[in-house]
Protein backbone atom coordinates (compact mmCIF):
# COMPACT_ATOMS: atom_id res chain seq x y z
CA UNK A 1 0.00 0.00 0.00
CA UNK A 2 3.02 2.51 0.83
CA UNK A 3 4.63 1.54 -2.21
CA UNK A 4 1.40 2.37 -4.38
CA UNK A 5 0.66 5.18 -2.76
CA UNK A 6 4.00 6.63 -3.20
CA UNK A 7 4.78 5.50 -7.02
CA UNK A 8 2.53 8.25 -8.37
CA UNK A 9 3.77 11.01 -6.50
CA UNK A 10 7.33 9.52 -7.98
CA UNK A 11 6.07 9.45 -11.49
CA UNK A 12 4.97 13.27 -11.21
CA UNK A 13 8.29 14.71 -9.82
CA UNK A 14 10.04 12.43 -12.48
CA UNK A 15 7.81 13.94 -15.19
CA UNK A 16 8.28 17.30 -13.78
CA UNK A 17 12.04 17.13 -13.85
CA UNK A 18 11.39 15.74 -17.16
CA UNK A 19 9.46 19.13 -18.57
CA UNK A 20 12.00 21.38 -16.63
CA UNK A 21 14.83 19.49 -18.88
CA UNK A 22 13.02 20.31 -22.04
CA UNK A 23 12.47 23.82 -21.24
CA UNK A 24 16.16 24.34 -20.87
CA UNK A 25 17.60 21.76 -23.17
CA UNK A 26 15.82 23.53 -25.33
CA UNK A 27 16.84 26.69 -24.20
CA UNK A 28 20.38 25.53 -24.40
CA UNK A 29 20.24 24.94 -28.08
CA UNK A 30 18.18 28.08 -29.00
CA UNK A 31 21.41 29.83 -27.39
CA UNK A 32 24.07 27.82 -28.89
CA UNK A 33 22.37 28.16 -32.33
CA UNK A 34 22.10 30.83 -31.84
CA UNK A 35 18.19 32.26 -32.50
CA UNK A 36 19.81 35.89 -31.65
CA UNK A 37 23.29 37.58 -30.62
CA UNK A 38 21.18 38.71 -27.68
CA UNK A 39 20.29 35.22 -26.41
CA UNK A 40 22.85 33.09 -24.18
CA UNK A 41 22.60 29.44 -23.48
CA UNK A 42 20.88 28.27 -20.36
CA UNK A 43 24.44 27.11 -18.74
CA UNK A 44 25.65 30.61 -19.65
CA UNK A 45 22.56 32.30 -17.32
CA UNK A 46 22.91 30.14 -15.15
CA UNK A 47 26.23 30.90 -14.19
CA UNK A 48 25.82 34.86 -14.75
CA UNK A 49 22.72 33.44 -12.37
CA UNK A 50 25.79 32.31 -9.94
CA UNK A 51 27.93 35.82 -9.89
CA UNK A 52 24.91 37.61 -9.10
CA UNK A 53 24.35 35.41 -6.11
CA UNK A 54 27.97 35.39 -4.84
CA UNK A 55 28.21 39.32 -5.45
CA UNK A 56 25.27 39.57 -3.31
CA UNK A 57 24.06 41.83 -6.17
CA UNK A 58 21.14 39.33 -6.28
CA UNK A 59 19.86 39.78 -3.04
CA UNK A 60 20.25 43.36 -2.43
CA UNK A 61 18.18 43.67 -5.65
CA UNK A 62 15.66 41.41 -3.73
CA UNK A 63 15.29 43.33 -0.92
CA UNK A 64 14.44 46.09 -3.03
CA UNK A 65 11.91 44.12 -5.07
CA UNK A 66 10.20 42.48 -2.59
CA UNK A 67 9.76 45.60 -0.48
CA UNK A 68 6.56 46.96 -2.67
CA UNK A 69 5.81 43.19 -4.12
CA UNK A 70 5.28 41.91 -0.30
CA UNK A 71 3.41 44.91 0.71
CA UNK A 72 1.20 45.40 -2.27
CA UNK A 73 0.10 41.76 -1.91
CA UNK A 74 -0.28 41.96 1.79
CA UNK A 75 -2.89 44.91 1.19
CA UNK A 76 -4.26 43.22 -2.13
CA UNK A 77 -5.01 40.17 -0.26
CA UNK A 78 -6.34 42.07 3.45
CA UNK A 79 -8.29 44.54 1.22
CA UNK A 80 -8.89 42.45 -1.84
CA UNK A 81 -10.87 39.68 0.30
CA UNK A 82 -12.54 41.50 2.82
CA UNK A 83 -13.81 43.65 -0.04
CA UNK A 84 -14.90 40.39 -1.56
CA UNK A 85 -16.60 39.35 1.21
CA UNK A 86 -18.89 42.06 1.25
CA UNK A 87 -19.80 42.23 -2.51
CA UNK A 88 -20.57 38.69 -2.33
CA UNK A 89 -22.47 38.96 0.76
CA UNK A 90 -24.72 42.07 -0.22
CA UNK A 91 -26.07 43.13 -3.32
CA UNK A 92 -25.99 46.65 -2.73
CA UNK A 93 -22.38 46.40 -2.37
CA UNK A 94 -22.16 44.21 -5.53
CA UNK A 95 -23.67 47.09 -7.37
CA UNK A 96 -21.60 49.41 -5.75
CA UNK A 97 -18.49 48.19 -5.64
CA UNK A 98 -18.17 45.60 -8.89
CA UNK A 99 -17.46 47.70 -11.53
CA UNK A 100 -14.84 49.66 -9.89
CA UNK A 101 -12.53 46.19 -9.97
CA UNK A 102 -13.87 45.31 -13.52
CA UNK A 103 -12.70 48.05 -15.09
CA UNK A 104 -9.87 48.08 -12.96
CA UNK A 105 -9.04 44.51 -14.28
CA UNK A 106 -9.69 45.68 -17.54
CA UNK A 107 -7.62 48.74 -17.55
CA UNK A 108 -3.90 48.79 -19.50
CA UNK A 109 -1.89 49.56 -16.37
CA UNK A 110 1.04 51.15 -18.05
CA UNK A 111 -1.02 53.54 -19.51
CA UNK A 112 -1.65 54.46 -15.40
CA UNK A 113 1.58 54.79 -14.35
CA UNK A 114 2.37 57.94 -15.67
CA UNK A 115 -0.51 59.28 -13.71
CA UNK A 116 0.59 57.64 -10.34
CA UNK A 117 3.55 58.72 -10.96
CA UNK A 118 2.20 62.38 -11.26
CA UNK A 119 0.62 61.95 -7.81
CA UNK A 120 2.84 59.68 -5.60
CA UNK A 121 5.68 60.22 -7.14
CA UNK A 122 8.81 58.08 -7.78
CA UNK A 123 8.97 55.90 -4.38
CA UNK A 124 7.72 53.66 -2.83
CA UNK A 125 3.78 54.03 -3.04
CA UNK A 126 3.99 54.34 -6.48
CA UNK A 127 5.24 51.21 -6.61
CA UNK A 128 3.07 49.01 -4.05
CA UNK A 129 -0.08 51.12 -5.88
CA UNK A 130 0.90 49.49 -9.30
CA UNK A 131 1.22 45.75 -7.36
CA UNK A 132 -2.13 46.51 -5.95
CA UNK A 133 -3.90 47.70 -8.90
CA UNK A 134 -2.64 44.16 -11.10
CA UNK A 135 -3.33 42.08 -7.63
CA UNK A 136 -6.56 43.53 -6.45
CA UNK A 137 -8.70 42.86 -8.94
CA UNK A 138 -9.13 39.46 -9.56
CA UNK A 139 -8.59 39.02 -5.58
CA UNK A 140 -12.12 40.96 -4.92
CA UNK A 141 -14.05 38.77 -8.13
CA UNK A 142 -13.07 35.88 -7.17
CA UNK A 143 -14.14 35.96 -3.65
CA UNK A 144 -17.26 37.72 -4.43
CA UNK A 145 -18.02 35.25 -7.24
CA UNK A 146 -17.09 32.35 -4.85
CA UNK A 147 -19.44 33.77 -1.66
CA UNK A 148 -22.37 34.77 -3.61
CA UNK A 149 -22.12 30.91 -5.26
CA UNK A 150 -22.04 28.96 -1.54
CA UNK A 151 -24.27 25.93 -1.73
CA UNK A 152 -27.60 27.12 -0.36
CA UNK A 153 -28.15 23.92 1.74
CA UNK A 154 -24.85 24.31 3.33
CA UNK A 155 -26.37 27.96 4.41
CA UNK A 156 -29.56 26.48 5.14
CA UNK A 157 -28.13 23.44 7.39
CA UNK A 158 -26.12 25.80 9.41
CA UNK A 159 -29.19 28.53 10.08
CA UNK A 160 -31.35 25.41 11.00
CA UNK A 161 -28.68 24.67 13.49
CA UNK A 162 -28.91 27.89 14.96
CA UNK A 163 -25.89 29.53 13.38
CA UNK A 164 -25.91 33.26 13.81
CA UNK A 165 -25.10 35.09 10.67
CA UNK A 166 -21.60 35.65 11.81
CA UNK A 167 -21.22 31.65 12.08
CA UNK A 168 -22.47 31.36 9.14
CA UNK A 169 -19.93 33.44 7.38
CA UNK A 170 -16.99 32.51 9.26
CA UNK A 171 -18.02 28.75 9.63
CA UNK A 172 -19.73 28.07 6.32
CA UNK A 173 -19.55 30.85 3.54
CA UNK A 174 -15.70 31.55 4.49
CA UNK A 175 -14.48 27.49 4.00
CA UNK A 176 -16.78 27.05 1.22
CA UNK A 177 -15.04 29.32 -0.23
CA UNK A 178 -11.88 29.22 0.47
CA UNK A 179 -10.90 26.93 -2.95
CA UNK A 180 -11.89 29.99 -5.25
CA UNK A 181 -10.48 32.42 -2.92
CA UNK A 182 -7.46 30.88 -3.10
CA UNK A 183 -7.72 30.20 -6.88
CA UNK A 184 -7.74 34.13 -6.78
CA UNK A 185 -5.17 34.78 -4.25
CA UNK A 186 -2.76 32.54 -6.58
CA UNK A 187 -3.78 34.76 -9.92
CA UNK A 188 -3.18 37.80 -7.93
CA UNK A 189 -0.07 37.07 -6.52
CA UNK A 190 1.20 36.44 -10.14
CA UNK A 191 -0.35 39.76 -11.02
CA UNK A 192 1.48 41.24 -8.59
CA UNK A 193 4.95 40.34 -9.49
CA UNK A 194 4.32 41.01 -13.08
CA UNK A 195 3.17 44.74 -11.33
CA UNK A 196 6.55 45.09 -9.14
CA UNK A 197 8.68 44.54 -12.17
CA UNK A 198 6.93 46.64 -14.37
CA UNK A 199 6.83 49.15 -11.50
CA UNK A 200 10.52 48.79 -11.48
CA UNK A 201 11.19 49.20 -15.24
CA UNK A 202 8.74 51.98 -15.88
CA UNK A 203 8.63 54.25 -12.80
CA UNK A 204 12.43 54.20 -11.55
CA UNK A 205 14.88 51.11 -11.81
CA UNK A 206 15.67 49.18 -8.57
CA UNK A 207 16.08 45.62 -7.73
CA UNK A 208 15.70 43.29 -10.38
CA UNK A 209 14.15 45.19 -12.64
CA UNK A 210 17.26 47.50 -12.08
CA UNK A 211 19.46 44.52 -12.81
CA UNK A 212 17.36 43.69 -15.98
CA UNK A 213 17.43 47.15 -17.47
CA UNK A 214 21.12 47.71 -16.69
CA UNK A 215 22.53 44.39 -18.06
CA UNK A 216 20.43 45.29 -20.88
CA UNK A 217 21.92 48.35 -21.67
CA UNK A 218 25.65 47.02 -21.43
CA UNK A 219 24.86 44.06 -23.67
CA UNK A 220 25.19 41.47 -20.56
CA UNK A 221 22.70 39.09 -21.68
CA UNK A 222 23.22 36.38 -19.31
CA UNK A 223 23.15 38.44 -16.25
CA UNK A 224 19.21 39.75 -17.69
CA UNK A 225 17.59 36.46 -18.53
CA UNK A 226 19.19 34.99 -15.10
CA UNK A 227 17.28 37.98 -13.68
CA UNK A 228 14.19 37.19 -15.45
CA UNK A 229 14.32 33.81 -14.70
CA UNK A 230 15.14 34.21 -11.09
CA UNK A 231 12.10 36.43 -10.51
CA UNK A 232 9.98 33.74 -12.62
CA UNK A 233 11.34 30.74 -10.56
CA UNK A 234 10.52 32.60 -7.18
CA UNK A 235 7.05 33.26 -8.27
CA UNK A 236 6.42 29.69 -8.93
CA UNK A 237 7.91 28.94 -5.55
CA UNK A 238 5.68 31.15 -3.96
CA UNK A 239 2.69 29.79 -5.69
CA UNK A 240 3.46 26.29 -4.85
CA UNK A 241 3.46 27.69 -1.21
CA UNK A 242 0.32 28.66 -1.43
CA UNK A 243 -0.94 26.13 -2.89
CA UNK A 244 0.44 23.79 -0.15
CA UNK A 245 -0.99 26.33 2.74
CA UNK A 246 -4.15 25.94 1.53
CA UNK A 247 -4.45 22.07 1.20
CA UNK A 248 -2.88 22.14 5.07
CA UNK A 249 -6.12 24.34 5.85
CA UNK A 250 -9.09 22.82 4.13
CA UNK A 251 -8.16 19.52 3.94
CA UNK A 252 -11.63 17.91 1.88
CA UNK A 253 -11.98 20.89 0.01
CA UNK A 254 -10.16 20.08 -2.71
CA UNK A 255 -11.92 16.49 -3.02
CA UNK A 256 -14.95 18.32 -4.39
CA UNK A 257 -18.54 18.57 -2.57
CA UNK A 258 -20.23 15.83 -0.54
CA UNK A 259 -23.23 16.09 -2.61
CA UNK A 260 -21.63 15.75 -5.95
CA UNK B 1 -38.36 -6.76 16.43
CA UNK B 2 -41.10 -8.23 16.82
CA UNK B 3 -42.32 -6.31 19.89
CA UNK B 4 -45.26 -4.57 20.03
CA UNK B 5 -45.55 -0.96 20.41
CA UNK B 6 -46.04 1.04 23.56
CA UNK B 7 -48.03 3.85 22.75
CA UNK B 8 -48.12 5.89 25.65
CA UNK B 9 -51.36 7.85 24.67
CA UNK B 10 -53.46 5.14 22.47
CA UNK B 11 -56.88 5.89 24.10
CA UNK B 12 -58.33 9.55 23.14
CA UNK B 13 -56.17 12.40 21.29
CA UNK B 14 -52.85 12.50 21.34
CA UNK B 15 -50.65 15.31 22.69
CA UNK B 16 -49.68 17.34 20.09
CA UNK B 17 -46.12 18.38 19.42
CA UNK B 18 -45.91 20.51 16.45
CA UNK B 19 -48.91 22.03 14.88
CA UNK B 20 -49.36 24.37 11.62
CA UNK B 21 -52.32 26.83 11.74
CA UNK B 22 -53.84 27.92 8.41
CA UNK B 23 -50.65 28.39 6.94
CA UNK B 24 -50.26 30.55 3.36
CA UNK B 25 -47.03 30.61 1.16
CA UNK B 26 -46.81 32.88 -1.63
CA UNK B 27 -44.40 33.13 -4.14
CA UNK B 28 -45.15 36.43 -5.85
CA UNK B 29 -48.43 35.25 -7.51
CA UNK B 30 -48.16 31.84 -7.30
CA UNK B 31 -49.22 30.36 -3.98
CA UNK B 32 -47.73 27.68 -2.79
CA UNK B 33 -49.87 26.85 -0.11
CA UNK B 34 -53.11 27.82 0.94
CA UNK B 35 -54.57 27.73 4.28
CA UNK B 36 -53.23 24.44 5.34
CA UNK B 37 -53.59 23.15 9.02
CA UNK B 38 -52.18 20.03 10.26
CA UNK B 39 -51.17 18.55 13.90
CA UNK B 40 -48.11 16.44 14.54
CA UNK B 41 -48.76 13.97 17.53
CA UNK B 42 -46.04 13.82 19.46
CA UNK B 43 -43.64 11.01 19.31
CA UNK B 44 -45.25 9.88 16.10
CA UNK B 45 -44.11 9.83 12.80
CA UNK B 46 -45.64 11.79 10.15
CA UNK B 47 -45.46 11.95 6.34
CA UNK B 48 -45.93 14.93 4.35
CA UNK B 49 -46.51 13.09 1.14
CA UNK B 50 -47.96 14.21 -2.29
CA UNK B 51 -46.76 14.35 -6.26
CA UNK B 52 -43.92 16.86 -6.46
CA UNK B 53 -44.46 20.78 -6.47
CA UNK B 54 -47.41 20.15 -3.95
CA UNK B 55 -45.53 22.46 -1.53
CA UNK B 56 -44.60 19.78 1.33
CA UNK B 57 -40.51 20.47 1.64
CA UNK B 58 -41.84 24.35 1.57
CA UNK B 59 -44.17 23.17 4.34
CA UNK B 60 -41.64 21.35 6.07
CA UNK B 61 -39.02 24.37 5.88
CA UNK B 62 -41.81 26.64 7.52
CA UNK B 63 -41.78 24.23 10.52
CA UNK B 64 -38.29 24.49 10.53
CA UNK B 65 -38.16 28.61 10.50
CA UNK B 66 -35.99 28.70 7.39
CA UNK B 67 -39.22 29.97 5.86
CA UNK B 68 -41.59 32.42 6.91
CA UNK B 69 -45.09 31.84 5.96
CA UNK B 70 -47.08 34.87 4.11
CA UNK B 71 -50.02 34.10 6.73
CA UNK B 72 -50.34 31.36 9.78
CA UNK B 73 -48.75 30.35 12.66
CA UNK B 74 -46.94 27.34 13.37
CA UNK B 75 -46.42 25.96 16.79
CA UNK B 76 -44.20 24.08 18.67
CA UNK B 77 -45.49 22.57 22.13
CA UNK B 78 -47.12 25.47 22.21
CA UNK B 79 -45.34 28.14 21.18
CA UNK B 80 -45.12 29.69 17.89
CA UNK B 81 -42.07 29.19 15.74
CA UNK B 82 -40.51 32.68 14.60
CA UNK B 83 -37.13 30.70 13.15
CA UNK B 84 -35.06 28.04 13.53
CA UNK B 85 -34.70 26.72 17.17
CA UNK B 86 -33.58 23.70 19.59
CA UNK B 87 -36.59 22.21 19.66
CA UNK B 88 -36.19 21.28 15.90
CA UNK B 89 -33.37 19.37 13.86
CA UNK B 90 -33.30 18.87 10.57
CA UNK B 91 -32.32 16.35 8.00
CA UNK B 92 -31.63 16.91 4.76
CA UNK B 93 -31.89 15.44 1.53
CA UNK B 94 -28.58 16.23 -0.52
CA UNK B 95 -26.84 15.84 3.30
CA UNK B 96 -25.64 19.29 3.61
CA UNK B 97 -21.93 17.56 5.51
CA UNK B 98 -19.41 20.34 5.08
CA UNK B 99 -17.13 18.66 2.74
CA UNK B 100 -13.96 20.42 4.85
CA UNK B 101 -15.00 18.53 8.11
CA UNK B 102 -14.50 15.20 8.95
CA UNK B 103 -17.56 13.44 9.87
CA UNK B 104 -16.52 13.86 13.72
CA UNK B 105 -16.51 17.77 13.20
CA UNK B 106 -19.94 17.50 10.99
CA UNK B 107 -21.87 15.57 13.19
CA UNK B 108 -20.99 17.78 15.98
CA UNK B 109 -21.53 20.57 14.15
CA UNK B 110 -24.48 21.24 15.63
CA UNK B 111 -23.03 21.27 19.27
CA UNK B 112 -20.65 23.93 18.22
CA UNK B 113 -23.12 26.11 17.04
CA UNK B 114 -24.37 25.69 20.47
CA UNK B 115 -21.50 26.55 22.51
CA UNK B 116 -20.75 22.81 23.52
CA UNK B 117 -17.08 22.38 24.31
CA UNK B 118 -14.90 20.69 22.09
CA UNK B 119 -14.39 17.58 23.95
CA UNK B 120 -17.90 17.82 25.67
CA UNK B 121 -19.49 17.90 21.84
CA UNK B 122 -17.15 15.00 20.43
CA UNK B 123 -17.81 12.53 23.47
CA UNK B 124 -21.44 13.26 22.46
CA UNK B 125 -20.80 13.31 18.39
CA UNK B 126 -18.81 9.61 19.25
CA UNK B 127 -22.06 8.38 20.68
CA UNK B 128 -23.95 9.27 17.98
CA UNK B 129 -21.47 8.25 15.23
CA UNK B 130 -21.36 4.36 16.43
CA UNK B 131 -25.29 4.23 17.10
CA UNK B 132 -26.08 4.91 13.25
CA UNK B 133 -23.76 2.54 12.47
CA UNK B 134 -20.34 4.49 10.93
CA UNK B 135 -18.22 3.17 14.24
CA UNK B 136 -14.15 3.67 12.88
CA UNK B 137 -15.06 6.38 10.20
CA UNK B 138 -15.17 9.26 12.65
CA UNK B 139 -11.45 10.60 10.83
CA UNK B 140 -13.26 9.78 7.16
CA UNK B 141 -14.25 13.28 5.25
CA UNK B 142 -17.67 12.89 3.58
CA UNK B 143 -16.06 12.46 -0.21
CA UNK B 144 -14.52 9.24 1.35
CA UNK B 145 -18.05 7.59 1.92
CA UNK B 146 -20.65 6.24 0.36
CA UNK B 147 -24.64 8.19 -0.15
CA UNK B 148 -25.81 5.85 2.57
CA UNK B 149 -23.25 6.60 5.04
CA UNK B 150 -23.30 10.29 4.34
CA UNK B 151 -26.76 10.27 5.46
CA UNK B 152 -26.02 8.14 8.04
CA UNK B 153 -23.68 11.31 8.98
CA UNK B 154 -26.62 13.49 8.78
CA UNK B 155 -28.77 11.67 10.80
CA UNK B 156 -26.30 11.59 13.53
CA UNK B 157 -25.93 14.89 13.45
CA UNK B 158 -29.62 15.72 13.95
CA UNK B 159 -29.93 13.30 16.51
CA UNK B 160 -26.59 14.60 18.69
CA UNK B 161 -28.86 18.16 19.59
CA UNK B 162 -31.28 16.06 20.89
CA UNK B 163 -34.09 17.76 19.48
CA UNK B 164 -37.70 16.98 20.32
CA UNK B 165 -38.86 16.92 16.40
CA UNK B 166 -36.83 15.78 13.67
CA UNK B 167 -37.57 17.00 10.27
CA UNK B 168 -36.80 14.84 7.24
CA UNK B 169 -36.86 16.22 3.68
CA UNK B 170 -36.52 13.35 1.34
CA UNK B 171 -33.89 11.82 3.43
CA UNK B 172 -33.61 8.27 1.53
CA UNK B 173 -34.30 9.61 -1.92
CA UNK B 174 -30.56 10.22 -2.32
CA UNK B 175 -29.73 6.78 -1.84
CA UNK B 176 -29.72 3.26 -3.39
CA UNK B 177 -32.41 0.95 -2.95
CA UNK B 178 -31.28 -1.47 -0.58
CA UNK B 179 -29.74 0.79 1.74
CA UNK B 180 -33.03 3.14 1.63
CA UNK B 181 -35.06 -0.37 2.89
CA UNK B 182 -32.60 -0.57 5.72
CA UNK B 183 -32.76 2.67 6.56
CA UNK B 184 -36.83 2.29 6.45
CA UNK B 185 -36.03 -0.36 9.05
CA UNK B 186 -33.62 1.55 11.11
CA UNK B 187 -35.75 4.60 10.98
CA UNK B 188 -39.06 2.30 12.26
CA UNK B 189 -36.80 1.58 15.45
CA UNK B 190 -35.91 5.16 15.97
CA UNK B 191 -39.16 6.51 16.63
CA UNK B 192 -40.11 3.36 18.90
CA UNK B 193 -36.49 3.76 20.94
CA UNK B 194 -36.51 7.96 20.66
CA UNK B 195 -39.67 9.59 22.43
CA UNK B 196 -39.07 12.05 19.46
CA UNK B 197 -41.65 13.63 16.45
CA UNK B 198 -40.82 12.75 12.90
CA UNK B 199 -41.81 14.71 10.59
CA UNK B 200 -40.76 12.81 6.90
CA UNK B 201 -41.51 14.38 3.79
CA UNK B 202 -41.58 11.90 1.30
CA UNK B 203 -42.56 11.03 -2.61
CA UNK B 204 -42.84 7.04 -2.52
CA UNK B 205 -46.22 5.89 -1.08
CA UNK B 206 -44.82 2.59 -0.18
CA UNK B 207 -42.03 4.21 2.01
CA UNK B 208 -44.46 6.71 3.42
CA UNK B 209 -47.06 3.68 4.43
CA UNK B 210 -44.24 1.89 5.85
CA UNK B 211 -43.03 4.11 8.01
CA UNK B 212 -45.58 6.68 9.30
CA UNK B 213 -48.44 6.37 12.03
CA UNK B 214 -49.80 9.28 10.14
CA UNK B 215 -49.46 9.95 6.43
CA UNK B 216 -50.70 13.52 5.40
CA UNK B 217 -51.82 13.60 1.51
CA UNK B 218 -51.19 16.94 0.02
CA UNK B 219 -52.41 17.91 -3.53
CA UNK B 220 -51.10 20.59 -4.95
CA UNK B 221 -52.25 24.04 -7.04
CA UNK B 222 -52.22 25.66 -4.31
CA UNK B 223 -51.72 22.97 -1.66
CA UNK B 224 -53.72 21.75 0.72
CA UNK B 225 -54.06 18.87 3.02
CA UNK B 226 -56.50 16.15 1.31
CA UNK B 227 -56.65 13.06 3.54
CA UNK B 228 -55.40 12.02 6.56
CA UNK B 229 -54.32 8.43 6.50
CA UNK B 230 -53.36 6.66 9.98
CA UNK B 231 -51.96 2.85 9.17
CA UNK B 232 -52.45 2.55 12.54
CA UNK B 233 -52.64 -1.32 12.78
CA UNK B 234 -49.04 -1.66 10.54
CA UNK B 235 -47.40 0.05 13.45
CA UNK B 236 -48.11 -3.31 15.75
CA UNK B 237 -46.58 -5.89 13.36
CA UNK B 238 -43.33 -7.38 12.76
CA UNK B 239 -41.36 -5.32 10.14
CA UNK B 240 -40.53 -8.38 8.76
CA UNK B 241 -43.92 -8.69 7.25
CA UNK B 242 -45.76 -5.34 6.09
CA UNK B 243 -44.61 -5.18 3.29
CA UNK B 244 -46.55 -8.54 2.81
CA UNK B 245 -49.77 -7.33 4.97
CA UNK B 246 -52.83 -6.91 3.55
CA UNK B 247 -53.62 -3.68 5.15
CA UNK B 248 -50.02 -2.45 3.47
CA UNK B 249 -51.22 -3.07 -0.03
CA UNK B 250 -54.76 -1.77 0.91
CA UNK B 251 -53.13 1.72 2.06
CA UNK B 252 -51.02 2.01 -0.80
CA UNK B 253 -53.25 1.17 -3.00
CA UNK B 254 -55.77 3.84 -1.54
CA UNK B 255 -53.12 6.72 -1.46
CA UNK B 256 -52.42 6.04 -5.17
CA UNK B 257 -56.45 5.50 -6.51
CA UNK B 258 -56.12 9.65 -4.18
CA UNK B 259 -53.12 10.69 -6.28
CA UNK B 260 -53.07 9.51 -9.66
CA UNK B 261 -55.50 11.61 -11.08
CA UNK B 262 -52.78 14.62 -10.05
CA UNK B 263 -50.26 12.82 -12.19
CA UNK B 264 -49.51 14.15 -15.67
Amino acid sequence: MPLLQRLPIRRSLLLKLLSALLVFGAWEIAGRVPVSYAFPTFFESMSALWTLAIEGTLFSAYYDTLKPLVIGIAISAFIGIAVGLWIGLSSWFDWLFSPIFIVMQAAPLAALIPLLVMIYGIGLTSKVFVVCIMAMPVIVLNTAGAVRNTPTNLVEMGQSFLANRVEVITKIIIPAASPVIFSGLRLGVSAGFIGAILAELKITPTGVGDIISYSRSVADYPSMYAAIFSIILLAVLFLNLLERIEVTLFEGNDRGYASD
Amino acid sequence: MAMPQIKPVESGAPEIAVSAKNISKNYGDVEALKDLTLEFPKGQLTSLLGPSGCGKTTLLKIIAGLLEPTSGIVEVNGKAVTGPGPDRAFVFQDFALLPWASVLRNVAFGLELRGVGKSEREDIAAKYIKDVGLGGFEGSFPHELSGGMRQRVGLARALSVDAEVLLMDEPFSAVDEQTRRKFQEDLLSLVQNENKTFIFVTHSIEEAVYVSDQIAILLPRPSRVSDIIRPSDLRTKDVDNIRRDPEYLDTVDRIWALLRTYVE
